[in-house]
Parts: C-alpha cells; structure tokens; sequence
C-alpha cells in the first residue's frame, strides 16, 4: 500500500461509457482489492475507489464506468498521462477458502473485480455475467472461466433476462458475486435457502479508502464494518 | 534550516501540524503509510463516554471541492480508547490530542475525569459536532452556554483544555471571549460547516439527518477568516483548522495567528499530504530566511 504517481498505458472506451485503464504498478495485489484514483490536477476533491480488474505485466488493469464527475475527468486521462494511484487498498478475496465447485456471478460494472480473479482460480470456476443491454469484457473471461453464460435484459447478446434466473444453485459450493445490490440479494438469498456459501464484494462511497474517515460502514452481525479496509469482500452469513 | 519547534499550552510540538479529528481515526491506519512521529501531534477520532454506532445512510458525499460528512460519531467509547488505542498512539512519539464530545454536562464531565488520568498531552472539547441530534452544537452556538460547560468542565480537567469551535456559532469573536473566560487554554477552529445535499433523483435530502458538516478547501477563506477573528479577540493560543491542503494555506493561518495547524479532509485527497505540508513548511522559511514561526505568526 503506498500513494505513487503512476503513468497511463492504456485508457480505451470498451463500450458506452465503459473504459479499461491499464497504469504501470509493481507489487503485489489480491484480487477484489482496489486502488484511490485521482487525476493530479483539482479537477476533483476524493479519489474514486476503483477495483483491480487485473493485474499482469507490472501493470494494474481497471475496469470503470465513466458516471460522475470524478471518473468522467479520469476517462478523459491519455496513455502517458500520470495518475495519482493508492493501494492496493481492502481484504479482497480468500483464494483459501473458494473451494469445490464455484460459480462467479457479475452484474454490469461489477463484473470488475471479478476477471482477476476468476484467471486466479485457474479455469476452476463457471462465470455468469448479466448485462443490461451491451456487453463488454466478455471475450477476457472467456479465456479464464470453466463455463460461461451471458445475459442481457433485452436478449441482444447471450440469454434473455437476468442472469440470476438461470444459475443452478444446487451445482455450487460457493457462489462469489459483484454488481447492483438487487442482485446480490437475490443471490445471497438463493444461497442461503441451498446452503450455499457465497462472498459479495460492495460498493460504498468512501473518503479515505483505509479505514480511518468511517463514512463506509456496512451493519454486520458483529457491528459496523468498514467497506474499504474490512471489505469490499464479506461473507454474506455476516451482513444484515 | 527553520525551525518548526513550538510550546503552545505548555507541550512541546515538533512542528505545528497536526492531523484533525475525525479524518485521522487514531492513526493506526495512517501509521503503515509513513512514519506518524514527524507530526506535531494527532487530534483522536471524536470520542464519547459511551461507545457509539453512528449515523445510518450515506455518511460522506462530495461537493466541488469539498465534504459534507454524516459520521456522528462512531467511536469505540473513552474507556475503550484509553485501554486499546491510547498505548499504540503513545508510540507514535508525537503529541496525542483527545477529542471528546458530549451528548450532556454529566457524559462531559465524567470523560474528562477519565482522560484525566490518562497519557493524552492535551483534551480537544467538542462543543461543535453537528452530526448529532441531541447535545453536540447546541453548546457550541451560544457564547454564554459555551462559557457554562467550558468553565465547569475546566474545574476538573487536569489536561490542557483546547475548546473546538464551532463555525455555526452566532458570534466567533464571543465565543471566543466566552471560552477564555472559562478558563481554556487554547481554541481549536473551525468545525465543519452545517451544510446540506439533496438527491434530485429520489427526491429527498442525501443525509437521513438532512444536515451534516462541510470540510475541505471550499471552507478555507471562512475559516481563515474566523481564524484571524478568534485570533484578535483573545490572548489564549488559537489552532487552525478548515480545508488546509498545502503548506501555503497553513502558511495562511499562521500569519492569521494560528499557533497550530490541523490538517483535515486533505488526508483523504492525498493520505501522506501532512508529510508534504511539514516539508513544504520548512522550504518556505528557509527560502523565506524565517528561522521561527514567531517572526510570521499574526502579522496580518
């Protein structure tokens, strides 16, 4: 974990308001942490927490939609351009402990964290990724995943509807999901009524992306937890 | 090379910048980033007798540059601090500040007579906090309410007393007089801002407490001026604090007549800033050829 000044590789609209930023780092990451991104100029206040989408090469890949004001300015950030890059920042996944058969379910932008770490499980897990009408970075999991299935809401690509739909829960030991919440619920609650662990990696406004500012608690059963330095990864049996 | 040292309320500050409350925890977080005792000393994480949850809904939410934050308080209690983060703050050999706020006269009193006997070099009095419902700010908009609680609590603070003010205040230069009356030691300011954001696409205030504080740089040329207010309505040394993100904006303060500095919401823009500011401090009075604060402090 340490703030460096970093350089742009690659930065590349991949579909409608989706970009790939690619930006040179040496160390260590696990996947499902993520990293402060700032421009180096005050075109904005706060970092925006953006989660490692991979990590090959001395580089640092992310994956973002360009939303608000801050990510917009960062979309428009040239290979060569400098970053101001902190982490890698939060717990991630636990390799130890994603055994068995796993299912590794995204939604939208929350397919993010999940390609790195899908190439880490080694062609071990089937991957489910629901788009709501363009997909993207489906061809860079093809090369990682057991299996794969893709939805979209209007069924322009892949299965019509929502990938929740057609995920049998019963062929799973773990299921591992990022994406909108009213996703996740339904996935957390599948798991629970299959007796099914499952891991949920949340997005949570945070200043200070280590822990200290306390502005992205999650209620837990053992008290508030921390989205950025306890998370962004929870065991779904400890949320409320 | 300048020299950063200052006594201000009888401790001894390596230099003057210290990280603020609440946007430092109590620094543990911070300390696997840089070495923490180049910092003049570390104000805590606003604590109450009890321990507290905080706030439910959206806590942070940024505005062009700056914070408004709906925390309220979440902290581990003073007991728990003074057993569990206390003994680790200590060896971060730099000034350790206690924040303490209250929700009444009684939560006051009985966290002082804990810090009291505690290893805390000075207590910061939150009369500001605007994140709470009840108690919090209503002791820190009226001169004669602040007088009350400041001068009661000062009877039994062993510790110097440092009073954080509130911007909310219906007088800075009152307050500010009220404090010293009361017997503080110093005054820290400001707090944050009440400030507001509302949702347009839900349609409803972002914060469940609809109000909640504003820090960061757009509060700057406000809190330097109640700075340079509270400076000149009292002899007691003045801390100041509000949107600081470089050595020249502390510069600012100090000629004000701050005798401390706080940094803030510019530790989350950039996590080592207060490592930039103390280095950026000491180039400008050496380029300057200032070999003591002294020789600035208040001069505008």
């Amino acid at each position: 974990m340490k703030v460096v000044r970093s350089k742009i590789a690659e930065n590349q609209a991949i579909a409608d308001k989706i970009f790939r930023l690619s930006v040179e780092f040496e160390g260590e990451i696990n996947p499902g942490q993520f990293f402060m991104l700032k421009t180096t100029d005050n075109a904005f206040l706060l970092p925006r927490p953006i989660s490692v989408h991979d990590n090959c090469e001395s580089r640092a890949v992310f994956l973002y939609r360009a939303e608000g004001s801050g990510t917009t300015k960062i979309s428009t950030m040239k290979a060569g351009d400098e970053l101001q890059l902190f982490g890698p920042l939060g717990n991630g996944f636990d390799l130890g402990k994603l055994n068995g058969r796993i299912a590794v379910v995204g939604g939208g932008i929350g397919a993010a964290p999940l390609l790195y770490l899908t190439k880490k499980l080694g062609n071990n897990a089937d991957v489910y990724l629901g788009f709501k009408d363009c997909v993207y970075t489906v061809e860079e999991f093809k090369k990682f995943a057991s299996n794969m299935l893709i939805t979209t809401e209007d069924g322009s690509y892949g299965e019509k509807g929502y990938v929740t739909d057609y995920i049998d829960y019963g062929a799973y030991d773990v299921v591992v999901t990022c994406g909108p919440e009213i996703m996740m619920n339904k996935i957390m609650a599948e798991c629970k009524k299959n007796n099914i662990a499952c891991y949920v990696s949340l997005e949570r406004r945070m200043a200070c992306g280590i822990g200290a500012c306390l502005g992205c608690v999650v209620m837990t059963k053992n008290g508030n937890k921390r989205a950025c330095k306890d998370g962004p990864v929870f065991f779904s049996e400890e949320l409320i | 090379m300048a020299d950063l040292k200052t006594k201000v309320m009888g401790v001894e500050f390596k230099n003057p910048v210290l990280t603020a409350s609440g946007t430092f925890g109590f620094g543990e977080e911070y300390s696997e980033l840089y070495d923490l005792s180049v910092l003049g000393g570390i104000c805590s994480k606003g604590l109450t007798l009890n321990k507290r949850d905080g706030n439910t809904g959206i806590r942070v939410w940024e505005t062009p540059m700056g914070l408004i934050n709906s925390i309220g308080l979440q902290n581990p209690g003073v007991d728990s601090f003074i057993k569990d983060e206390l003994p680790r703050m200590k060896t971060y050999n730099t000034a350790i500040i206690a924040n303490l706020g209250g929700h009444c006269e009684e939560d006051y009193f009985e966290g002082i007579y804990k810090l009291n006997d505690s290893d805390v070099d000075i207590i910061e009095l939150n009369i500001s906090c605007p994140n709470v419902k009840s108690g919090g700010m209503a002791f820190g908009i009226k001169a004669s309410i602040a007088y009350n609680i400041v001068s009661k609590i000062k009877k039994i603070c062993k510790k110097p007393l440092m009073v954080k003010l509130s911007p909310n205040a219906e007088s800075i230069s009152e307050m500010s007089i009220a404090c010293e009356e009361a017997g503080a030691d110093g005054l820290s300011l400001i707090n944050t801002i009440q400030a507001m954001a509302i949702d347009i696409r839900k349609r409803r205030a972002v914060f469940n407490n609809t109000y909640a504080g504003l820090s960061g740089p757009c509060v700057k040329p406000i809190a330097l001026r109640m700075v340079h207010e509270a400076v000149k309505s009292v002899k007691i040394p003045v801390c100041g604090l509000g949107g600081i993100m470089t050595a020249e904006d502390a510069v600012e303060f100090i000629m004000a007549g701050a005798s401390l500095i706080q940094i803030g919401t510019a530790n989350f823009v950039k996590p080592d800033i207060a490592v930039d500011i103390i280095k950026g401090l000491t180039e400008y009075m050496d380029r300057e050829g200032i070999k003591n604060l002294d020789e600035i402090r208040g001069i505008v």
